[in-house]
């Protein structure tokens, strides 16, 4: 005796939330009515678990249903299969094309290719996401990779609707954007970053570094790198390769210092070491590889050789704050833009990074 | 050449891919109308192509326009191998031909194909020139309107309604062709699609010509089945009430019911009652006699009852012994009544004359109305008469059936070599129409043979009485229905209906014939003279069909027929004295001394002048202005009964021997349940059985309602037969305690609180005696006796309820699993919920369908009715916590269907609409009631003063602007109006598809029907053979219905529409064969294509834009 069939259809599509929510986080059926029985929504209604169950299927096919749809969201809009609210829509796209921090922050930097899809288990194995969700997610990553890479012409014109919304939730872009450049984030001693942190430093890089920060003139979506301002990077290593530039520079910074901050004695025996790493990071930009490597030379220059000093986040900012401002007092030195500029996310992204 | 049909293909969109090689198609379509076809060039390599095509040209008959569908064929064009079908598009063309309707169609069609379902869309023009054709004999009906929506539809008025309409036309199925053999299930799928459109449109047609034939203009309540017979055929019938319908110049009246008002306001206050009510108090003064009305009725022809003969050969009652005179009287009485309307001394009266219909129903009796199991055992059918009549046919037909099985001897003839034995069934059967034709030959001259009308609602004033349900069934043998014009298989000629001699398919007209037939003579032994609510339905399995009509027998007002229409034409219809239109359809028609079956009767509880029965079953709606104490709520009685399995006439007796106990049981149990809600009437009552091979289903849904006219029902009480039993006693008591908190809950739950009851109706039922005795001196002694007799029965007495076996114990119990419906939820089976009025703009149609298998292979009845009813019930709860983000929400016009497609399988597919509304308003109405019934009680010369004068001051306008005030609130207060604005500006605009709202109500609250663009009515079988890929069956139905949706959502869209109102489906047929990977489903659906608009209240300004916007944007309405 069992209920071989069990549909129900509404004219406007049903669709709950919270089951949409356990579909795309990748519960099977039977999962997911455990968690709606301890959420609670059976007192709610006088529901019985076989009434669960039922919805619960119900709303699974319809998502599969629609999923399809939800592959290309332009035609989510125009299909007529399902009478679902424009409001909805967009819900259900926003939450389709959502991803978990924890397995961006894995996929982070990697290549998309095949090579990776056999590795969701073993990101899955780690984040805790389920199986189905990471391949959903790493489907929609490669999906919205492709529309953009297809794209010609302006990017915030061209640019589907539904993507525009996914880049403005600001998940897409700091994505793409560390898959372009093969940013290295994977090394151990990155592993304490999360993907906010990533996601806030790409934002640094993309508004202050790439071309279409210059001249708002963003042509296509290799949010690319400055070409010729990494190589006017190169001019700043007179801050190091000059002794007396570097000897002023310190003074200027030990003077302003001084009597501020526990760590001073630190600051002052380190402050060579501290700026070389500064500003061969920002030498060495010119190359790919460099370029790769950008974060995790930030953390073996500079983050660890504080952390093990025991500055505090609030030492840190006294410290690059007056490092970058004395730079400008110095006579000699000309390059105060290219300073600038490199400086603004140097600073915002240790501070970031700077984990207490 | 009257037509000429111009399609124009734009474009497709989302296109499947079908070449593989280079993930694109290479489009084309083919238009095809009648046998003339057209082609698009070839669309290369696209999914989504722009043809944008000349218009093709059609130049046709307007009778094929009204039968053929127009074909649209999507392919791709291969070179080397047979181009590939994409899908098809049919477009019923039927809403151009009709100038009120559509005047063009344009939109995106899906493209569906009955193996892989929609595959793209397709942009489609169509438009037709229609030339006027004065011929006389044509055989087109254009322009005749069909509306599904069974009241008159909203933005028309009725002029006149002049009857009942029915037609059938039958073919070979083509599933069941030898040509099945060889042909692509694909191609077996579309024939099947295709005839059974041409065959809509015949039907439709010849009802068209029918309707212009009495002189309509429009078919209300047009309800289309059709009978898969397999092997014996395909039968597509037809059934509605043909009027004549005046449009309504848009935006002078938001409702039809206010519209109607100025004419019937008086009509609402005529009453027809039996002869008592016929004596007014004037002339019951004067008829001392207790001779019965023949003697007043000579003496002072204008006033006094007149029973009218309802047909001449029908036997008279016991009052009216002349009855022959009666008759020929009567067309005088006309005459005096119109030519001396100032006779009437009835000073309050507003109408014409007094009116009676004392009824001859003294012989046959109709089932349904409802005391018949007051019995307490269930006794043998024969004991109750409302049962062996309702029988009868069944009955009979067994019995011929058995004559004719021993008439043939034992030679070994059974089941399909049976041959004879049909032939010789249906020669009895012909010569029984034969002999019926004959004799009724008067009848058919009178043309309205059936006066049935399939409306379910009605303008005020149009319903007087009420009698009861009446329902008949017949259990047929199916036989190929030999029909000599399809010779040729492959064309889908249709046979011409007339043109083929009376031989055997005459008998599918036959058997609806009888059972009409039946019927009709129910509805007039319970007095009445017309049949509403009227449906028919079958249940099929293999060779065996069950035949069911029902309806609800009436008296209604003549005014709004055509003359003849009814069997009594106007002239028994004086309008006497008013009678309250809050209760005046709850006074019984029938005459109290020759009561059709044994029914308590009491005097009105709300104007207290009249007989009303103990309860009422109906198939119709709640009339808007009926007197309604609480809330309603959904009763359902289920039943399960083995049988079995057996061929051909055994199975056919065995079936007929069933029904009876069936009828009975449900019946007993809607009565249980009903009391145990403490409600007294039952609307939109709807019994379905549905045959299978091995059990017989029984499911009939109502909607339960405390009428306060009716009196309270008395409670149920539990006795046991062993009262020697001391652990029985306590389990008893027990099972009393549990009723009798059931029914307090209730009756909270449901706010049930009559207001009258503590003072009057417990100490004599019969307020003012002394004026009663006054009133109704002029009875004969009986009827003195039948009412004391009344009294002393107790008339609140328990309904009684005996323990003898475990049966009953389970009935009992089974009677108490009903769970109640959650805080928030109502449910109804009836257009509104009666006593919610604030409806807001929240609309959810939803179609659900459940397959139960039951693997127990040795059930008892017991174990089965349970297994129903936790099915039924689980449904309900399931939709009640899928729609509870509505709360507070109400589920209307539930319709449950129930079949056994296969041996252990039980299905239950429910339609439905919830409907939000406002909580803090909804009883808002029936205080607005109160005043009017106060009102129109005040015209009623203020019998009560006493009680009444508070509500007569403030009541002393007219009751029928009260009316249209009330009716106009409860489609908009004016929060709704607001919230509801806001709703859609927010959502819908700007969304690149129309929004298509449906609904199986005849309204979409918050909103204004303005334009009725025609009916769809769609047909569709999808077919799988890869069940598993697509979910299951419940995966392969789930697309499938909103595939339905989708296509339904479409068509209406491109008729310039923004809703579907009356939507209903039909038929969802289901076969699977898991173990082949393969299921098939047939749905058709139907409904009326409408625009609406939001409702104009209080806000002028920023609605009116909205209609103007609304209007002129056409196609993106943005409701």
């Amino acid at each position: 005796m069992a209920v071989e069939l069990d549909v129900f259809v509404g004219n406007t599509t049903i669709m709950d939330e919270e089951v949409y929510q356990l579909w795309l986080d990748g519960y099977t059926v039977n999962d997911a009515v455990k968690v709606r029985m301890e959420g609670g929504v059976m007192e709610e209604c006088e529901a019985s678990a076989d009434v669960l169950l039922s919805d619960t299927m119900d709303q699974y096919r319809t998502f599969q249903m629609c999923e399809r749809l939800l592959h290309s969201p332009s035609k989510l809009a125009n299909q007529l299969l399902f009478q679902i609210p424009p409001n909805r829509q967009a819900m259900l796209i926003e939450r389709y094309y959502a991803f978990d921090d924890a397995f961006v922050r894995e996929v982070l930097g990697k290549k998309l290719s095949k090579g990776t899809k056999k590795d969701l288990d073993d990101i899955g194995a780690k984040t805790g996401v389920t199986l189905k969700s990471c391949r959903r997610q790493f489907d929609n990553f490669k999906r919205v990779f492709k529309v953009v890479e297809e794209l010609k012409g302006p990017l915030v014109e061209n640019i589907p609707p539904i993507m525009r919304l996914l880049l403005i939730s600001g998940i897409m872009l700091p994505l793409f954007f560390f898959a372009n450049h093969r940013f290295e984030t994977g090394k151990r001693k990155l592993q304490y970053l999360t993907f906010q942190d990533f996601a806030f430093c790409a934002g640094q890089l993309i508004s202050n570094w790439t071309v279409g920060a210059v001249d708002n003139m963003v042509e296509d979506m290799d949010v690319d790198l400055d070409k010729e301002f990494l190589q006017e990077l190169k001019e700043l290593k007179v801050l190091i390769t000059d002794k007396d530039l570097l000897d002023q520079h310190k003074s200027l910074v030990c003077t302003a210092l001084r009597g501020k901050t526990k760590a001073f004695n630190e600051m002052e025996a380190n402050f060579k070491n501290l700026s070389r790493g500064l500003v061969n990071i920002a030498a060495k930009l010119t190359n790919t590889k460099d370029v790769r490597d950008f974060f995790i030379d930030l953390v073996e220059k500079f983050i660890e050789p504080c952390r093990s000093d025991r500055w505090t986040a609030a030492d840190m900012r006294l410290y690059l704050t007056h490092y970058n401002n004395s730079a400008h007092i110095l006579d000699t030195f000309k390059h105060q833009a290219v300073w600038d500029r490199y400086m603004v996310v140097i600073k915002s992204c240790i501070f970031k990074m700077y984990h207490d | 050449m009257p037509g000429k049909l111009k399609v124009k293909i734009v474009a497709g969109r989302h296109l499947p891919v079908m070449d593989r090689a280079s993930d694109l198609t290479d489009a084309f379509v083919e238009v095809k109308f009648g046998n003339t076809t057209f082609k698009t060039d070839v669309f290369p390599k696209s999914l989504n192509p722009q043809w944008n095509s000349e218009w093709f040209k059609f130049e046709v008959d307007d009778e094929d326009l009204q039968d053929e569908p127009l074909q649209v064929t999507v392919l791709d064009h291969d070179t080397y191998s047979a181009n590939d079908a994409i899908g098809k598009v049919y477009i019923d063309i039927d809403p151009l031909l009709c100038s009120e309707a559509a005047s063009v169609i344009s939109g995106w069609f899906p493209i569906y194909d009955t193996i892989h379902g929609i595959r793209g869309e397709i942009n489609v023009l169509v438009k037709v020139e229609l030339f006027n054709d004065l011929n006389r004999f044509r055989q087109s009906s254009c322009g005749v309107k069909f509306f599904c929506t069974t009241s008159i539809p909203r933005c028309y008025r009725a002029a006149m309604v002049h009857g009942f309409v029915e037609e059938l036309v039958v073919n070979e199925d083509p599933e069941y062709q030898w040509i099945d053999r060889i042909r692509s299930p694909r191609a077996s799928n579309e024939a099947r699609q295709r005839l059974i459109s041409l065959m809509s449109g015949e039907l439709q047609r010849k009802i068209g010509l029918k309707v212009l034939e009495m002189g309509g203009n429009a078919v209300v309540g047009y309800l289309q089945c059709f009978d898969l017979e397999g092997e014996s055929g395909l039968v597509v019938r037809a059934i509605g009430t043909a009027c004549t319908l005046d449009k309504l110049s848009s935006g002078s009246a938001p409702n039809t019911n206010t519209h109607m008002h100025p004419n019937t306001a008086p009509a609402s206050n005529a009453c027809n009652s039996p002869s008592k009510d016929g004596k007014e108090p004037v002339f019951g003064e004067d008829l001392t006699s207790s001779s019965g009305p023949p003697t007043p009725f000579r003496a002072l022809p204008t006033t006094s009852s007149s029973p009218p003969p309802f047909s001449p050969s029908k036997p008279c009652s016991r009052q009216s012994s002349s009855s022959d005179t009666d008759l020929s009287l009567t067309p005088k009485t006309v005459e005096t009544v119109r030519s001396r309307p100032g006779i009437f001394l009835c000073p309050s009266s507003p109408t014409l004359s007094t009116n009676t219909l004392s009824l001859a129903g003294s012989g046959s009796v109709g089932c349904g109305h409802g005391s018949a199991p007051r019995a307490t055992t269930p006794p043998p059918p024969s004991s109750i008469p409302s049962y062996t009549v309702l029988l009868r046919k069944s009955l009979s037909f067994t019995d011929d059936l058995l004559l004719a099985a021993s008439g043939m001897g034992s030679g070994g003839s059974v089941g399909k070599e049976a041959g004879p034995l049909k032939t010789l069934l249906r020669q009895q059967t012909q010569t029984a129409l034969e002999q019926r034709g004959a004799s009724s030959s008067g009848l058919l001259l009178n043309a309205r043979e059936f006066p049935f009308f399939t409306l379910t609602s009605f303008p005020p004033g149009f319903l007087l009485h009420v009698g009861g349900v009446v329902s008949a069934r017949s259990v047929k043998l199916l036989d190929r229905i030999h029909n000599p014009a399809l010779g040729n298989t492959r064309s889908y000629k249709l046979l011409d209906w007339n043109s083929v001699t009376a031989d055997e398919p005459e008998t599918r007209d036959a058997w609806w014939e009888e059972i009409r037939q039946e019927i009709k003579s129910h509805a007039k032994a319970l007095g009445c003279h017309g049949v509403v609510g009227y449906s028919e339905s079958t249940s099929i399995c293999e060779e065996v069909c069950i035949l069911s009509a029902s309806g609800t027998a009436a008296i209604l007002n003549p005014r709004y027929m055509r003359e003849g229409c009814l069997d009594i034409g106007i002239t028994d219809h004086r309008f006497e004295e008013p009678s309250p239109p809050s209760c005046g359809f709850c006074h019984i028609p029938y005459d109290e001394l020759n009561m059709p079956f044994p029914a308590q009767l009491t005097y009105c509880y709300h104007c207290r002048r009249q007989k009303v029965p103990d309860v009422l079953f109906t198939t119709i709606n709640l009339p808007q202005e009926a007197a309604v104490t609480g809330k309603g709520c959904l009763i359902q009685a289920r039943l399960c009964r083995l049988k079995k399995k057996a061929q051909g006439e055994v199975n056919a007796t065995a079936i007929s021997n069933l029904l009876p106990f069936m009828e009975y049981e449900l019946h007993t149990q809607l009565m249980n349940k009903l009391k145990l809600r403490s409600m007294n009437a039952l609307f939109g009552l709807h019994i379905q059985i549905s045959v299978g091979e091995n059990m017989l289903l029984g499911l009939a849904s109502a909607t339960g309602v405390y009428l306060t006219a009716l009196p309270a029902p008395g409670g149920i009480q539990i006795a046991g037969k062993t009262p020697g039993d001391l652990s029985n006693e306590h389990h008893i008591l027990t099972i009393q305690k549990r009723i009798n908190d059931t029914i307090a809950k209730n009756k909270e739950l449901y706010q049930i609180n009559p207001p009258e009851l503590t003072e009057e109706v417990v100490g004599s039922p019969i307020p003012e005696p002394r004026q009663r005795s006054r009133l109704f001196r002029s009875h004969s002694e009986s009827s003195d006796e039948l009412s004391e007799l009344d009294l002393s029965h107790g008339k609140k007495d328990a309904f009684v309820l005996e323990i003898d076996d475990t049966d009953a114990v389970e009935d009992i119990h089974s009677l108490l699993t009903d769970a109640p419906t959650p805080t928030g939820f109502y449910s109804c089976n009836t257009e509104i919920m009666p006593g919610i009025y604030s409806w807001t703009s929240g609309v959810q149609m939803f179609t659900s369908v459940r397959v139960f298998r039951l693997s127990n292979a040795n059930l008892t009845n017991q174990g089965l009715n349970k297994i129903f009813t936790d099915l039924c019930e689980n449904l309900l709860k399931s939709f009640y916590f899928k729609l509870r983000s509505m709360i507070p929400c109400c589920l209307c016009q539930l319709n449950f269907a129930v079949a056994v497609p296969e041996e252990e399988l039980i299905q239950v597919a429910v339609t439905a609409v919830a409907m939000t509304f406002d909580k803090d308003q909804a009883q808002e109405k029936p205080a607005d009631k109160s005043t009017t019934k106060g009102g129109s009680e005040t015209e009623e010369q203020l019998q009560f003063p006493m009680e009444l004068c508070a509500d007569a001051s403030s009541a002393n306008t007219q009751p029928s602007s009260k009316i249209s005030v009330s009716s106009l609130e409860h489609c908009s207060p004016l929060p709704e109006g607001r919230s509801r604005s806001l709703r859609s500006n927010r959502s819908f605009r700007g969304s690149p598809v129309t929004v298509v709202k449906m609904t199986p109500l005849s309204f979409l609250p918050g909103t204004r029907i303005i334009k009725y663009l025609g009916i769809i009515n769609m047909f569709f079988i999808r077919e799988t053979t890869s069940l598993r890929e697509e979910g299951g069956v419940s995966g392969f139905l789930h697309t499938f219905i909103a595939e339905v949706f989708a296509m339904v959502r479409a068509h209406v869209a491109a008729l310039g529409g923004n809703a579907v109102v009356s939507y209903s489906m039909k038929e969802c047929m289901l076969m699977e064969n898991p173990n082949k990977n393969q299921a098939q489903c047939l749905i058709n659906v139907s409904g009326d294509a409408v625009i609406c608009v939001r409702e104009t209240d209080q806000e002028p300004n920023p609605s009116m834009a909205n209609i103007g916007q609304t209007c002129a944007s056409g196609t993106d309405g943005a409701t």
